[in-house]
């Protein structure tokens, strides 16, 4: 008999039962979001592997990579890497950091584990759907992985794949046959992986939130990620139907980015009419959320690590909020600043540039607030603190070089140079890493049931600070000499003066990249033999540490937390002498001076 | 912050229900520690996954209309083909259908509980809509098929192209509202079928046949 009254109650699902259910195809949240995590620790060093093969061979063009030429004997003969093999590990590297670490891991891996848990819910609403996002995203990552062993390689036309070298097909060069295609379908199929996991993000916020916790009771990476859902949801979806036009250029001969007569390696390209703009436009229109998918966890993040570590709310939470919304909204509106030099109309650049120029003002507004908290504060020292302090460092760097590119006038001389490099890596690469860094010390206890080694933390983070300083920095330098990017060597004379100032930075990636062998040991060490954890070693007063460490399968125990206060309950005099309230206590601050949140 | 004035024994009203949510706009817990009367609804979290889904799906044909847009005006070589016919008569079926999963679905919500009135719940009309979404998907393959008669193929020209493009995804996503309609099928059958099911289902059918009659004028204008 059916209710036709009833309204949809959230399916509870009993504990899983077999190995696969357990660990393979899970449709508990947790476990899928330590999938995810795991597939963006997978992918990170695959990156920064490629990332050192570039980095060797820009220091010093002419030497032989052991083992390179066993693994691609046409791309790097006898270990010499050619110049299109290094624009295929370019366009390899930029692909996998972009999309299958900071898209992965701090908004799908620890979104998927935490947000359910800090809203009070017992998982997501769709488990399955959730599941299957998953093992799409994993999906995507084969077929992208699959294209160094099949045809010429990987495409070698750059994370941005720009049309209409990626639309010609082989003729283009080696990767932009089938590698293309491979990329193009991986990428399409990341973008339904994403949208999949989006339809549970936001549902679960909306709907399945605690009684008593309204939005101004949600943590601040609750609403990062509720925001970037939202932000993923409108950016992935326009990818995705330009990723199926470039494929259909390639394999159907239409011609949606191929312009009319164009030759390529001496022959006459069969199409006609195309815009190569129009790709820019949908790929930028995509990009720029992008970007800021990537930083807006990573800031909720350390909004919320800092909270805890300052042991006090920050200045107001509502205005990081409203920043973050803020910069999500004008994120749409920005996109042209990576098309200024592309040829389209100029008055075109003055309208891109206001709102990139103004976009910096809740930036800013973000780190001031973040800066204000901690003047005068007794910051607990930690690993996690740290790299949050880190990130913070990070995101000024990159923020304020941001600042000069958004100008035309300024960005015509630093277009493809050395100095756009530096910028994005600050602000992406660096400060996004850093905030998952810190996400990784602060909830690795509560995802693993195990405390990290704190010493080696901190080794980690000081060896990791200086390190990404050491490489990026002299890339500002190298922009503003004129040092082009996207070159595989430098020739002429005004760049072969600069080559020193890359070997230096690449002494620095192998130091850096040393270094994260740290974190790797400490890890897995931890993972397996790391100190038990409490469940709430950090002290901290979200629902996630009301709960085991780790979680049960429902999260809570059977348990319904109900909320009473906002999550950043810090600083505070209580009956039982701590100095916070945990957010489904009842108790109440003793002191009438209580600091509330504003 | 609120204020808790009395003891703990007040914040909590008998056991936990099963299911949770209901968060943020009902049952907080007010200043004098007293929760108001549990309420039994939560916002079915289908409702809003629902128009997630069609946000994402919307931002995609936004996506394609414009790549439309830009391609019309890129080059000399857009030719206007001619709309296949068939394809006013597949809005018919399409509109028609979803007045009929919307006719079953008023009746679903009217009709009473007990086992007599399940049995004269006729499921005539959801079967309509499926039948009918059926014959508009072979009505779009039929449309495809008289172009392909005519020699103008995907590859023929810009306008060609769209035109496949579009049909062809929003085809896509017909199909997988009939698997939608087939579950329902299901669901009724083994008498577990839920209004909120139903509601999600209904809301994604109609917004197929929304999407459509936008397309068909896109498509009717620009190519």
């Amino acid at each position: 008999m059916h209710d036709v009254r009833a309204t949809q109650e959230v399916k509870h699902h009993g504990p899983p039962a077999s190995f696969i259910r357990k660990y393979i195809f899970s449709i508990d949240h947790k476990v899928i979001g330590r999938q995810y995590y795991g597939l963006g620790l997978l992918a990170v060093f695959v990156g920064m592997g490629l990332s050192w093969l570039m980095r060797l061979h820009l220091g010093w063009t002419s030497l032989a990579i052991p083992g390179l030429g066993w693994l691609n004997p046409v791309g790097a003969p006898g270990g010499l890497m050619t110049p299109e093999y290094y624009l295929q590990l370019m366009t390899m590297h930029g692909t996998i950091m972009v999309f299958f670490v900071l898209t992965v891991a701090p908004f799908a891996a620890f979104g998927n584990f935490f947000l359910p848990i800090q809203v009070g819910a017992e998982d997501m609403p769709f488990p399955h759907i959730n599941m299957m996002s998953f093992w799409v995203t994993f999906a995507a990552f084969a077929v992208l992985i699959s294209s160094f062993f099949f045809g010429d390689g990987p495409s070698l036309a750059g994370w941005t794949a720009y049309a209409p070298l990626t639309a010609v097909g082989s003729i283009a060069g080696p990767g932009q046959g089938l590698g293309q295609v491979l990329w193009a379908f991986s990428i399409a199929l990341f973008c339904v992986g994403q949208l999949l996991g989006s339809l549970n993000f936001i549902p679960t916020t909306l709907d399945l939130r605690a009684k008593g916790m309204t939005f101004s009771r949600m943590p601040q990476t609750v609403w990062a990620w509720f925001i970037t859902s939202c932000m993923g949801l409108t950016a992935f979806s326009v990818l995705m139907p330009a990723c199926i036009l470039l494929i259909m250029d390639h394999l159907i001969g239409t011609s949606f980015f191929v312009p009319s007569n164009l030759v390529v390696s001496d022959q006459l390209q069969p199409h006609s009419g195309g815009s190569t703009l129009l790709w820019q436009h949908l790929f930028w229109f995509f990009g720029h959320p992008e970007v800021y998918i990537a930083i807006v966890p990573a800031m909720g993040i350390v909004s919320h690590v800092l909270i805890t570590s300052l042991r006090r709310p920050l200045l107001s939470w509502k205005t990081i909020v409203a920043s973050m919304v803020s910069l999500a909204f004008l994120s749409y509106m920005v996109y042209g600043h990576h098309m200024f030099v592309s040829g389209m109309n100029p008055v075109s650049s003055l309208v891109f540039s206001f709102p990139t120029l103004i976009i910096t003002i809740p930036s800013t507004i973000i780190v001031l607030i973040w800066l204000g908290s901690i003047y005068q504060s007794r910051l607990r020292v930690n690993s996690a603190s740290l790299f949050a302090l880190g990130f913070i460092s990070m995101f000024i760097t990159g923020g304020v070089s941001g600042f000069f590119l958004a100008q035309p006038s300024l960005d015509i001389m630093l277009h493809a140079t050395y100095f756009v490099v530096g910028h994005f890596h600050f602000v992406m690469a660096v400060a996004a890493i850093f905030g998952i860094f810190s996400g990784t010390y602060f909830w690795f206890p509560k995802m693993f049931g195990r405390m990290m080694n704190e010493p080696l933390g901190k080794l980690h983070f000081w060896l990791t600070f200086v390190g990404v300083y050491g490489i990026f920095m002299p890339f500002h330098y190298l922009g503003l000499a004129a040092n082009v990017r996207r070159y595989q060597a430098f020739v002429d004379d005004y760049t072969t003066r600069l080559v020193p100032v890359h070997q230096f930075s690449t002494i620095f990636a192998l130091f850096t990249g040393a270094a994260q062998l740290i974190f790797l040991y400490n890890l897995i060490h931890s993972r397996f033999w790391g100190k038990l954890a409490t469940d709430n070693p950090w002290e901290s007063t979200s629902l996630e540490w009301t709960t085991t460490s780790p979680p049960p399968y429902d999260n809570f125990g059977g348990r319904h937390p109900i909320i009473y206060h906002d999550p950043y309950q810090f600083g505070v005099q209580t009956a039982s002498g701590t100095d916070y309230i945990m957010q489904d206590s009842p108790e109440e601050s003793v002191s009438e001076e209580t600091r509330s949140s504003s | 912050m609120s204020v808790v004035t009395e003891s703990a024994r007040h914040t909590v009203v008998g056991p936990a229900p099963a299911h949770v949510g209901n968060g943020g706009r009902r049952n907080i817990v007010p200043g004098n520690g007293r929760l108001r009367t549990l309420q039994r609804n939560s916002p079915p979290p289908g409702s809003s996954a629902i128009w997630v889904g069609i946000a994402a799906i919307t931002m995609m044909f936004a996506a394609f209309t414009s790549a439309l847009v830009v391609r019309q005006g890129s080059g000399p070589d857009w030719q206007h083909i001619a709309i296949p016919r068939v394809l006013f008569l597949n809005t018919l079926l399409l509109v028609a259908s979803s007045v009929s999963l919307e006719v079953f679905r008023r009746k679903f919500s009217a009709h009473r509980m007990g086992p007599e009135a399940e049995m004269r719940l006729n499921p005539r009309w959801l079967y309509a809509s499926l039948v009918m979404g059926m014959l508009f998907v072979a009505g779009q393959y039929a449309a495809w098929l008289q172009l392909r008669r005519e020699g103008v193929y995907v590859a023929s020209n810009p306008s060609s192209s769209f035109f496949y493009v579009l049909t062809a995804a929003h085809a896509v996503h017909v199909i997988g509202g009939l698997g939608g309609l087939l579950y329902l099928i299901y669901l009724l059958r083994s008498q577990v079928l839920r209004r909120t099911t139903l509601d999600v289902a209904a809301t994604y059918w109609h917004f197929m046949g929304a999407l459509w009659v936008y397309l068909l004028a896109l498509i009717c204008v620009k190519l």
